[in-house]
């Protein structure tokens, strides 16, 4: 059986693309992609905890289940805020998006 | 007393009330009025004088019927306060009734008198309604049982006197005299107030019967003011004297009357002659217990002083006066000094007989005197002289009064004076030789007054006197009839109104030849030595004037008794008066306003402070805040992502804290 | 009882100012018919409280009482007792009577009547509240028309007499304020209540802190009675004030001080003011003398009446004074005497003086000044003026069988068994008084026509139905006092017996 660590060490990288990605792009979909990673590598170590430590009890995979629906609505409303942002502009590019800052 | 003499006797209170109703009535219709007024005027009174003869017929019947005389009183609560009930009301007796005929009688004639005088005057009806309210007044004083109505009713006399007085008010002077008239009469009034409340004070009531009945157990009260304790008799009986002394014009508040003839003359006969200048006679009668607490009271003494000073003193002015009207007037202050030093002798009987017969034969002579006027236009005797064939209904009427004014024998005058004298005679010689000597003085005054207008030769061509119409000679012819008359109810062996009015069981003085001879010798005594200067001038009538100018001068202008007021009381007073105003516009106003300046002194100056420093405070936090805030701002860059990185960081470093340390 | 009556009377006015302010403002007929016909309720029922009230007992009645602020247990609590059913009249009166005399008003008119009617409801609330702090501000209210009154229809002085007025009252305030809110914490429980605190008798056991109250809530009302030496915003007052103006401040206005001793001060305070007693009277006799004085230098016909007004209320202060001095419990026929006096005089004042300021008004309107040398001879040229005006200086200088004597009297004897030397003092007023009066009246009506008025128009009929009521009145006072004294008598008995019970 493959030990915890490896899921665990899968995860970390896969957090820390993700973070990378979202801190260092400037097109708002990378960053998008970005929080996408970050939220299945927190996917992972959920199910992959709840396997190891109460094998009976479905709690995290139920959690995983939760987060992977916030992400596809997240996912969704960001999309379509990209795509107003992009009509008006045509741009996706958050440097230049400064419409609000005073 | 029958049922029906009784129901008379409730109706008393009607006596003020009908002349009030005309005196309303009058003003409501002024000149559509019946007779423009007049007849109103004189319907009312002679109701009241009808009515006043029932309930003197009543009352004496009743009083000489033998039986023990009650005074017939009704009064009804007038107000409440606390738990004292004040009560109004009227009380009937003998002296009540004598003054009721006294009024009655002397102001319905004038009224019917000054339809002659008075005609075409522009206020004709208003003169009528101020008689009416002149009688109104004086005859609620005369009936009220109760000092409090005694008093209002007092200031309303007064009130009436000022309205005549200043009848004429176009006339400067006669604006003058009215006003001169009231303020100096209320200085004696607020003596009156203050006896008024001090004996209300102390007997718990303003009814007269129920204050004399407590004059008694008042004997040994003092009244305490710091250490000083005034005996409560004394002080109310002077206090109340102080009103006489003002209403009577007894020295030394005599000076209004004299002025006060610049009133139309009739009004001077009834008001400034006859009626209300007697109201303080009847007051010291009034009030007798009061005065008259013990024989020889202390108040009795100051109203002796004051009477007999005062019947000297106006009887040498009236000695060298010119105006007509001015000799009467001095006149009747003097014998009103007669009848205040006959009561103050104890004379209580005499001097109310002689308040009496002088309204008769004291009205009888304005009206004579008026007639005169009304004859001649003028006032001043030195215009006129003769008139005796021209007017002689005026003469022959004027020369009775005259005669019972001097004392001459059998006339009413010589009952009246004979037992003032006699009085005091068994009281005090000096006052009785002081009175007679103001007998001789009264016959020498109007012996001049009578030869300078009547006798010689007119002096002045350019009048043309003529006699004066029936309406105003008749009540003329009916005042000489009572003034010879009305002393024969005095008669000295069977004195009727000796019995109707006296004080106490006081039987009557035994009747004194000397006296009497004394006093017709002294009224002779006058009239020879006024025949001798002015109708035969044996001597000339200038002599006094040559020989002793200084007490010419002296008595020409009256003692100098206006100037000395005037320098002593009227120009300290307007002096106060100005003073006072300054120090309240400068000095009080000007506090009130310094208080405001300071403030708005004070308020510039924390303007400044809170511009400058309250402000600066909060401006520097302000300005602090902006500082910081631009250099802070840099850190701002409005990119999430270095936010983000931020965070991170700070969860990396925490983390490092959490795991390694 | 009819507890709703004393409400009704109280804002009735203010309802009528309100609907006044929706009459468009070029309707002045309009206007001015409204107000007259709105001032006329509350005087229907002022005349419905004096006859319904139960003169036997002296008590409070008519009493509304419901909880405002609970928080700090302040009630709307109305009532009224034999002293306050007559000020009412009075107030109520007085205004229906400025409302008719007010008929030329030009200028804003819509502002003027519905201040008026304002200011009746702030008047009319200090003599019915029962609520320290209802008390306070009607006080307050009172004084707002009264500002705008004076400072827009007024003279040529306008603004300052009008801050001055204003000013100065509300010094005062402020003083009673604090008191108030001293009395308020001095009870237990805390109430604003008069009549709980009455009973209560707070302070009484310090001195020190009674005195201080006694003397704030005194600056409160000897500055709008007016008392020596707080007197001096009343000539500016009353000689800018338009005339009704004039009648209210002297009619009623000044009448709250004496309200407020009587009500507030002496059954409140009794100790303190056994007291201070002394010093009331003296103050009260230095009014007296001093304000006959004054008004004796006057050239200004208004002016004179004014300080003519600071002697009249020296009368009510020295009624006063006596009412509350320490007598050990005696002599309280005499206190009982002095204090209906009072009553009287500020009644009698109210009609008197009212009376003589709408006379001043008649002439001042015709001529355009009140020089006192200007005039002369009016009487033989304007006959009913003549009689009414000097009906009027008659009677305020005590004429008997006129309102204002019977106060002087009952003042007088109740005061003088107590003070005898201050009330035989205060007689040089009298005198004084009589002297002035007179003189004012040669100088306007008697002697030789001034030929600059030969053309003068006499009084209007309008004017003469304003002045008949105070005319009538001021007989029927002075003839029958008992229609006042049943009033009063039951209720000053009342103060008198608290002020002395609780004190000895």
């Amino acid at each position: 059986m493959i030990p915890l660590e490896w899921y665990l060490a899968l995860a970390a990288v896969l957090f820390c693309t993700g973070i990378f990605g979202v801190l260092t792009r400037r097109n708002a979909i990378g960053i998008l992609m970005g929080i996408e990673l970050m939220l299945n590598a927190a996917n992972i170590n959920l199910v992959a905890f709840a396997r190891y430590m109460h094998p009976t009890i479905l709690t995290g995979h139920i959690f995983a289940i939760f987060v992977i629906t916030i992400a596809a609505a997240e996912a969704a409303v960001g999309l379509a805020i990209i795509i107003s942002i992009y009509r008006n502009i045509e741009l996706i590019n958050v440097d230049k998006i400064n419409v609000m800052k005073w | 007393m029958c049922d029906f003499s009784k129901n008379i006797m409730e109706l008393t209170w009607l006596i003020p009330v009908l002349p009030i109703l005309a005196f309303g009535l009058i003003l409501l219709t002024g000149r559509r009025g019946p007779g423009e007024g007049a007849y109103i005027g004189i319907a009312g009174i002679a109701a009241s004088f009808l009515l006043s003869l029932a309930v003197t017929v009543i009352t004496v019947a009743s009083a000489l019927g033998g039986h023990e005389f009650h005074p017939f009183t009704h009064s009804v609560v007038w107000a409440t306060l606390g738990n004292i009930d004040v009560r109004m009301g009227f009380a009937v007796d003998q002296l009540t009734v004598m003054m009721l005929m006294v009024v009655t009688t002397v102001t319905l004639l004038v009224q019917v008198y000054s339809i002659g005088y008075m005609h075409g005057d522009p206020r004709y009806p208003r003169y009528y309604a101020y008689l009416s309210l002149f009688s109104a007044a004086m005859l609620s004083l005369v009936i009220s049982d109760n000092l409090l109505l005694f008093y209002m009713s007092w200031e309303l006399v007064g009130l009436a006197s000022y309205l005549l007085i200043g009848f004429w008010f176009e006339k400067p002077s006669a604006m003058r005299a009215a006003k001169k008239a009231f303020i100096v009469t209320r200085l004696g009034d607020v003596g009156l107030f203050l006896g008024l409340i001090v004996l209300f004070w102390y007997t718990g009531t303003v009814n007269m019967q129920e204050m004399f009945a407590a004059v008694p157990s008042l004997m040994g009260t003092t009244l305490k003011i710091a250490s000083v304790a005034l005996p409560v008799l004394p002080l109310a009986g002077i206090l109340l004297f102080a009103g006489a002394v003002g209403k009577s014009a007894q020295f030394p508040l005599h000076v209004w009357l004299p002025d006060a003839m610049e009133g139309p003359t009739p009004v001077s006969a009834l008001i400034h002659a006859a009626t209300m200048v007697a109201a303080g006679v009847y007051l010291v009668g009034r009030m007798y217990p009061v005065f008259a607490y013990e024989p020889h009271s202390i108040t009795l003494t100051v109203v002796t002083v004051i009477g007999v000073t005062t019947a000297i003193m106006a009887a040498t002015i009236a000695t060298v006066q010119h105006d007509i009207k001015r000799v009467l007037a001095y006149s009747t202050i003097s014998q009103l000094g007669y009848m205040m030093f006959g009561l103050g002798v104890g004379g209580y009987t005499a001097g109310l007989l002689h308040l009496m017969t002088h309204a008769f034969f004291k009205a009888n002579l304005f009206l004579g005197s008026g007639s005169v006027i009304h004859g001649t236009g003028t006032q001043d005797m030195r215009q006129m002289g003769g008139l005796s064939k021209k007017m002689p209904t005026t003469y022959w009427t004027f020369l009775i009064a005259t005669a019972a004014l001097m004392g001459l024998p059998f006339t009413s005058g010589f009952f009246s004076k004979d037992e003032i004298l006699l009085e005091a005679f068994h009281t005090s010689l000096p006052i009785f030789w002081l009175g007679l000597g103001a007998a001789f003085l009264t016959a020498f005054y109007m012996t001049r007054l009578v030869a300078l207008t009547f006798w010689g030769e007119a002096r002045d061509p350019s009048i043309h006197a003529h006699e004066s119409p029936r309406v105003m000679t008749i009540p003329l012819i009916v005042l000489a009839v009572l003034s010879l008359v009305s002393g024969y109810i005095a008669w000295p062996s069977n004195n009727i109104f000796h019995h109707l009015v006296h004080f106490g069981d006081g039987a009557a003085v035994p009747f004194s030849w000397t006296v009497m001879l004394l006093a017709t010798s002294a009224a002779f005594l006058g009239l020879g030595l006024g025949l001798a200067l002015y109708l035969r001038p044996v001597i000339s009538p200038s002599i006094f004037r040559e020989k002793l100018p200084w007490a010419y001068n002296l008595l020409q202008n009256k003692f100098y008794f206006d100037e000395f007021y005037w320098a002593v009381l009227v120009v300290p007073l307007f002096w106060i008066t100005k003073v006072l105003a300054r120090f309240d516009a400068r000095i009080v106003d000007g506090l009130v306003n310094g208080v405001g300046y300071a403030t708005l002194g004070l308020s510039i100056a924390y303007s400044w402070f809170d511009r400058v420093v309250v402000d600066g405070i909060v401006n520097l936090v302000g300005g602090a805040t902006r500082i910081s805030g631009r250099v802070l701002r840099y850190g701002q860059t409005g990119v999430l992502q270095n936010y983000a990185l931020v965070a991170f960081t700070g969860v990396l470093v925490l983390a490092w804290f959490y795991l390694f340390r | 009882m009819n507890s709703w009556i004393l409400t009704a009377i109280t804002f009735l006015p203010l309802l009528g100012a309100l609907v006044i302010l929706f009459i468009p403002k070029a309707k002045e007929s309009a206007i001015k018919w409204t107000a007259l016909i709105w001032s006329l309720p509350p005087f229907a029922l002022s005349v419905m409280l004096w006859v319904g009230y139960l003169k036997s007992s002296g008590g409070y009645q008519y009493v509304v009482n419901i909880p405002w602020i609970r928080l700090l247990n302040i009630n709307y609590y109305l009532g009224v007792d034999g002293i306050s059913v007559p000020m009412i009249f009075l107030s109520t009166l007085l205004t229906t009577i400025c409302i008719i005399y007010s008929w030329n008003i030009k200028e804003r008119v819509k502002e003027y009547f519905a201040l008026f009617l304002f200011l009746e409801t702030g008047m009319l609330g200090v003599f019915t509240s029962l609520d320290l702090f209802l008390f306070y501000i009607f006080w307050e209210i009172s004084l707002v028309p009264m500002y705008f009154i004076i400072g827009v229809w007024g003279g040529p002085r306008k603004e300052y007499a009008a801050i001055k007025f204003f000013l100065y009252t509300l010094v005062g305030s402020v003083a009673m304020l604090l008191a108030i809110i001293g009395v308020y914490f001095y009870t237990s429980p805390h109430t604003f209540s008069i009549p709980e605190a009455v009973a209560q008798l707070p302070f009484s056991k310090n001195f020190m802190l009674q005195s201080l109250a006694f003397w704030a809530f005194f600056l409160a009302f000897a500055i709008k009675v007016p008392m020596w030496p707080f007197h001096t915003w009343l000539p500016d007052a009353h000689v800018e004030a338009p005339t009704a103006g004039s009648v209210i401040l002297a009619g009623v206005l000044l009448k709250l001080g004496g309200y407020g001793f009587i009500r507030i001060l002496i059954p409140m305070l009794p100790m303190a003011a056994q007291k201070y007693s002394f010093m009331l009277a003296v103050l009260a006799v230095i009014s007296i003398i001093y304000g006959a004085l004054v008004a004796m230098a006057q050239k200004d016909m208004k002016k004179l009446i004014a300080y003519s007004s600071v002697n009249h209320m020296g009368y009510v202060m020295l009624g006063i004074a006596a009412a509350c001095a320490a007598t050990g419990g005696l002599q309280l026929n005499d206190k009982a005497m002095a204090l209906n006096g009072a009553m009287l005089q500020m009644f009698s004042h109210g009609l008197i003086t009212g009376g003589l300021f709408l006379l001043v008004g008649v002439i001042y309107d015709r001529t355009h000044t009140r020089d006192l040398s200007q005039f002369g001879g009016l009487g033989a040229k304007l006959p009913v003026y003549g009689g009414l005006l000097a009906f009027m200086a008659f009677a305020s200088l005590g004429l008997p069988g006129l309102a204002g004597f019977v106060s002087e009297f009952f003042v007088f004897r109740g005061a003088l068994p107590i003070y005898t030397v201050m009330t035989g003092l205060a007689c040089i007023g009298i005198v004084v008084n009589a002297a002035y009066l007179l003189w004012m009246l040669q100088r306007v009506l008697l002697g030789p026509l001034n030929p600059r008025w030969a053309e003068l128009p006499d009084i209007n009929r309008r004017e003469v139905i304003s002045l008949m009521p105070l005319v009538i009145l001021t007989i029927l006072v002075g003839v029958v006092p008992a229609v006042l004294l049943t009033m009063f008598n039951g209720s000053v008995s009342r103060i008198v017996g608290m002020a002395v019970g609780a004190g000895g």
